[in-house]
């Protein structure tokens, strides 16, 4: 397991293999085409997306800011709530579940309570079973208690997370000695304070990890937003694209200024995630090893 | 997996037990107080939901007489419904190529990756792994307009060289249109997770076979491929898992091509369709729960097959 900022270094020097190189060049090119064209093709207006030009540069006027007020005051700047909403969903749906899946892989390391390898080999099994065969009978049981088409109807499934556990389990079982943790008990700690003071800053890129992974999850889930909501101003960004996407499919001739409201609505939701993988990059990029080696 | 995982773990509590003899309450009350809150959730929902499917799947509902017990006809239904089978076939096939690909490609730009160094190469790291940032949702919308006939640039591109363009929305050629999105979305995330493995390899032992007198590619197929087979077989249990479930991309498609991708294109986008467009739950949750079955065996044979070679589930 490697730990961030460990990154090993290699003795001998750069090696620069130049046709490997290129063929990643046409890699990268290939994973950057999407953006590029959000990016090009946001900049026009109805016309100059319908008008036939390059579709690949842009056309002879470029109005960002025009195309971003249309989009922030379309139906009662609808777009704005979407995306507020996603933000809610992802971080408190994604910081509830690292909290729950912290204690939970921290206990079943470091405690021999009865019960404990059972349940533990439920949650395992539980990894294997598909987040989206629980939507339809979570969706019957909400509608029941009065929860469907509220909030809690996106947060509360996405507080569950298995595989969460299991990577904590791992982690906090290599990372955190009993040692230190008995130390902490006989110089008088009690739990909750050898937990928060003594275990958590041990298991930072462990906790690190699991958040981004809960964090994106919640803010691409669809099929469960998708069903539980029928309400547009619950909806996370991703249905209400999809949403849009769907009217401006079925409609094709009415709605070609719909079309630039959803290519410069695509790009606007995608730039706050970016913006937190660029600077959260020290943290991640050692954490995700956790779990696949060990 | 589990069950055989389970079984040398009693026998191993066993022993630590005859050494240590009892453990005390209050380690079993603190343990239970860490675990519990997730415990709950995990009960709520998830064991209730399923519960809840299985016992739903065994009643129908009909216009005259109610709702009444059926037990398995759901399942003999569904197993011999068209619109599931061909679907559950549909989602098995994209499995069985999207997730080579996936990985062969992810694999290769891991090993570049970690060869070769320079800015470029860090660059191209990060602008590899930017698609796992996008929401599948907005990746199929962005995929959409690239394939689209109006405002795409396949028509120009292809308009270089006299070609009529491909279009990727039309029968004939969606299963290589939803290819490419998966594959897109995908490939650099799980090529962070193989070079977080690759860099993680102890570099003493290339010394030690390049002194033995290894090539570069014995190297790479010796060496880096065996030592991170925990972290690909990782990956293809996820691939695995998400691949059978398929339902974003094909959905959001489905309004650019009409008429090639039905509501019952994939088992899951079928189960979303009787329970929300004609309110047939039972049948929805007969669909799902046989899905959640499908994914639990094929990822159980999988883990089975491959446990030799250092599962990550242990």
């Amino acid at each position: 397991m490697t730990a961030p900022g460990h990154t090993t270094h290699r003795s001998r020097g750069p090696r620069r293999h130049l046709p490997l190189q290129i063929l990643l060049g046409f890699l990268v090119t290939y994973f950057l085409v999407p953006f590029w064209w959000v990016i090009v093709n946001s900049s026009k207006d109805a016309s100059g997306l319908f008008g036939g030009g390059n579709t690949l540069w842009f056309s002879g006027q470029i109005d960002y800011i025009g195309n971003l007020k249309t989009l922030f005051t379309y139906n009662g700047g609808i777009y704005a709530r979407w995306i507020l909403n996603s933000t809610l969903y992802a971080v408190v749906g994604g910081v509830g579940a690292t909290v729950l899946s912290v204690m939970a892989g921290y206990g079943f390391a470091k405690f021999r309570f009865g019960g404990r390898r059972f349940s533990f080999a439920v949650i395992l099994g539980a990894v294997m079973v598909p987040a989206t065969a629980l939507v339809i009978p979570t969706f019957i049981m909400f509608s029941k208690l009065g929860l469907t088409n509220t909030i809690w109807a996106v947060i509360l499934p996405s507080l569950l997370n298995p595989f969460g556990v299991y990577l904590m389990h791992v982690y906090a079982r290599d990372a955190v000695p009993d040692e230190i943790l008995d130390a902490a008990r006989v110089d008088g700690a009690g739990e909750a304070r050898t937990f928060l003071q003594i275990a958590l800053p041990l298991m930072r890129p462990a906790i690190v990890t699991v958040l981004l992974l809960s964090v994106v999850a919640s803010w691409n889930n669809y099929f469960l937003p998708l069903a539980m909501l029928s309400d547009n101003r619950l909806f996370p960004v991703t249905v209400g694209l999809g949403m849009w996407q769907g009217i401006a499919s079925a409609n094709n001739a009415g709605s070609t200024s719909l079309w630039s409201l959803i290519i410069l609505g695509a790009l606007v939701s995608v730039i706050p995630l970016i913006i937190a993988f660029f600077a959260l990059q020290r943290y991640w990029r050692g954490g995700l090893s956790v779990g696949g080696l060990r | 997996m589990t069950i055989s995982i389970s079984k040398d773990a009693r026998r191993g509590r066993k022993r630590t037990r005859q050494v240590r003899g009892r453990t005390p309450v209050r380690e079993h009350v603190t343990g239970w107080l860490f675990v519990g809150p997730f415990g709950l959730v995990f009960v709520a929902l998830l064991i209730a939901p399923l519960a809840y499917a299985l016992y739903l799947s065994l009643f129908q509902k009909k216009l005259i007489g109610g709702t009444s017990f059926v037990f398995l006809d759901n399942y003999a239904k569904a197993f011999t419904d068209p619109s599931f089978l061909d679907g559950a076939w549909f989602v098995l096939r994209f499995s069985l190529v999207a997730i080579p690909v996936q990985i062969v490609i992810a694999l290769a730009m891991a090993l570049i990756l970690d060869a070769v160094t320079s800015a470029f190469v860090r660059f191209s790291r990060l602008m590899v792994f930017l698609p796992y940032a996008i929401p599948t949702v907005i990746g199929a919308v962005m995929w959409g307009f690239l394939y689209s006939k109006s405002f795409g640039p396949l028509t120009d591109i292809f308009g270089l060289f006299g070609a009529s363009p491909p279009d990727f929305l039309s029968s004939h050629l969606i299963f290589y249109g939803l290819l490419n999105i998966v594959t897109w979305q995908w490939a650099g995330y799980y090529m962070i997770i193989l070079y977080a493995a690759l860099q993680g390899i102890d570099p003493t032992l290339y010394e030690a076979a390049r002194i033995d007198g290894a090539s570069g590619w014995q190297v790479t197929l010796r060496i880096k491929i065996p030592l991170i087979s925990p972290a690909l077989i990782l990956i293809l249990v996820f691939a695995l898992i998400g691949t059978l479930q398929f339902f974003n991309e094909p959905q959001i498609l489905r309004y650019l091509a009409a008429g090639t991708i039905g509501p019952d294109f994939t088992p899951n986008m079928y189960a979303y369709q009787q329970a929300f467009a004609l309110a047939n739950f039972n049948y929805g949750s007969t669909i799902s729960f046989a899905l959640g079955g499908v994914v639990f065996v094929c990822v159980y044979i999988f883990m089975f097959l491959t446990r030799k070679r250092g599962s990550f589930l242990s």
